[in-house]
């Protein structure tokens, strides 16, 4: 009955807080607006008996990546107002394309397909069940060359990221390692005959 | 006990919330990503729900990679970013037309 009253309450907070991500005029709330649905999705991560997930969705994705999103928002000196102009000119078609998305997955999801009688609801793991050390064992073991992709992925979008925003500056003073390194006396030191 | 359905029915409420995101901040680049963001919300939210109800741990694996992939997406999408308003002030989707497509 709790966990009911949860799930209602996280489910609705998150659709709300996506509601307030796409509708709201400042981009620094829509920012706010999507770090909420994220606590709430957590929320029903943990109903889930997927603790580790919830926690990593907390961690990096609200403590990481959408503290990236506010440092380019607050960087930006952008006129969003500018940019909300013809903000409901293709409410029509995409509101139309949404709805169907949305009446075609629901009507899949209570078909009967999905239902109780197909896969039993299993009830939650005990206590002594260890989320990280299960998803650990299938990681390391299962999904060893999908972890070793995950992890060359982060890596090129880390040298990407740099490459991109690197550049260097035409009026800064550099040293040149190379010239210093290959200097001679005689270059700097001028003997003079008294 | 909340049925598998309910999970499916909030994560399609919350796919349809981004793909009209889509359509209403087209101009907006960081409202975009936002919205692709909520859209990957939702198909994590699908990979745990069935995670759970099929008593299979793989989905929440899935769910990593997922992350990963959004988060890099994330953080080369929003260095792009930042290199275009460099070069032209400006992140309006409708100004970025050098190539001419």
């Amino acid at each position: 009955m709790l966990e009911t009253g949860f799930f209602y309450l996280f489910a609705g907070l998150a659709v709300i807080a996506g509601i307030g991500v796409v509708m709201s005029r400042n981009t620094m709330h829509s920012v706010m607006f999507l770090i909420f649905c994220f606590f709430n999705a957590a929320g029903l991560f943990f109903l889930l008996d997927a603790e580790f997930v919830g926690i990593i969705l907390i961690l990096v994705y609200v403590g990481a990546v959408m503290v990236l999103f506010m440092f380019v928002v607050m960087m930006l000196e952008v006129n969003f107002a500018r940019l909300r102009e013809g903000f409901l000119r293709y409410l029509p078609i995409g509101g139309l394309i949404a709805f169907v998305l949305f009446v075609e997955i629901v009507a899949a999801a209570t078909s009967g397909v999905f239902s109780p009688a197909s896969s039993p609801s299993p009830g939650h793991t005990g206590a002594s069940v260890n989320n990280t050390a299960e998803i650990g064992k299938m990681l390391y073991t299962k999904y060893l060359l999908g972890f070793e992709v995950a992890a060359v992925i982060l890596l090129v979008a880390l040298i990407g990221a740099i490459v991109l925003t690197l550049r260097s500056r035409k009026d800064a003073k550099y040293q040149k390692i190379s010239s210093q390194v290959k200097v001679r006396p005689e270059d700097r030191l001028r003997k003079v005959r008294l | 006990m909340v049925s598998l359905s309910s999970y499916l029915a909030v994560s399609a409420c919350l796919f349809a919330v981004g793909v009209i995101g889509l359509f209403l901040n087209r101009k907006n680049v960081i409202n975009l990503l936002m919205c692709i963001e909520l859209i990957l919300l939702a198909v994590n939210i699908n990979f745990a729900a069935f995670s759970h109800f099929l008593q299979d741990i793989g989905g929440q694996v899935f769910i990593f990679f997922v992350l990963t992939v959004a988060a890099s997406e994330v953080a080369v999408g929003l260095a792009i970013l930042v290199a275009f308003y460099r070069n032209r002030r400006s992140i309006n989707v409708d100004d970025i037309n050098t190539l001419q497509g």
